[in-house]
């Protein structure tokens, strides 16, 4: 057992962890720390993978901005232990059972493939994760969905805004 | 690192993500489930993509073959950033009407 593979399993069992006690915290601030720590953890593996440019922008984008927003909701919110809604036990065992048999079958799914015999995803070579190759990629092939994504961008903070407005309708009622 | 193991992992951490929406009442926890289900199918692309890479770069090292996939995590990054900041606003606004964040309370969405 060399280096690369100790680090893949300590990654794996923190990110596997860490996501249970997302779902097991009572608190949602908890809920959102730990969230952090399996993007962390998913960053670790792209750091693995040689992606360094997907490893970077994960934690900018999603343990940086997005989970500072959710972070902000629920400090808007005033949400906290007392507050957390909880379903009844048995909807509990039966979500967590169902989840179970889902698991199930796809693992022996994948068990039995034999098209992904003796493939080997490649550790620590290859340049395609770097920084150069992706932003060629990116600004040939895949600019046209490049500059939809800015339509999107510029849609979502039009629609938040509106959502989010304060109605004045409601406000009377 | 065989690919098994990354495909055994992701489906973990996706099937975990699955327990969390059908599980949780609080709807932000269920949107943050969403998030871990959007981060192992991310993960299990980039290790497709370097499972393809690792076939060309035997005999080209400067083999670009696999760099769409991880374009298209990128892309899905930007996405989850846009649906994360509408959904937000929508579970604020629901906050708003109920007082509460308890989605059982969207089984009546009429009135």
């Amino acid at each position: 057992m060399n280096l690369i593979q100790i680090i893949f399993w300590f990654l794996s069992s923190f990110a596997v962890i860490s996501a249970i006690m997302v779902l097991v915290s009572k608190s949602p601030v908890h809920s959102v720390l730990w969230l952090i720590a399996v993007f962390f953890a998913i960053s670790g593996h792209y750091i693995l993978l040689n992606a360094q440019f997907l490893a970077i922008v994960n934690l900018i984008v999603y343990a940086g901005a997005i989970m500072v927003l959710f972070l902000f909701v629920i400090m808007m919110m005033n949400l906290n232990k007392d507050t957390d809604p909880q379903k009844n036990i048995w909807i509990k065992l039966a979500g967590a059972v169902s989840g179970g048999c889902l698991l199930m079958v796809l693992v022996s799914l994948v068990k039995q493939a034999t098209e992904i015999n003796g493939k080997e995803a490649m550790l620590g070579k290859g340049d395609i994760g770097l920084i150069g190759t992706l932003g060629k990629v990116l600004f040939t092939d895949f600019v046209v969905p490049f500059e939809i994504s800015s339509v999107l961008f510029l849609s979502a903070m039009v629609g938040a805004v509106v959502i989010g407005k304060k109605d004045s309708k409601l406000e009377n009622n | 690192m065989p690919i098994s193991n990354y495909i055994i992992f992701c489906l973990t951490l996706f099937t975990i993500g699955i327990i969390g929406v059908l599980v949780r009442r609080n709807a932000i926890i269920v949107f943050m489930c969403i998030e871990l289900m959007l981060n192992a199918v991310n993960l299990l692309l980039v290790a497709f993509s370097k499972m393809h890479n690792g076939v060309a770069y035997l005999s080209d090292k400067s083999s670009i073959v696999g760099a769409e996939a991880q374009v298209f995590v990128f892309f899905i990054m930007v996405v989850a950033a846009a649906e994360v900041s509408v959904g937000l606003a929508i579970i604020v606004m629901m906050y708003r009407n109920t007082h509460s964040v308890d989605i059982n309370f969207l089984n009546r969405l009429k009135n």
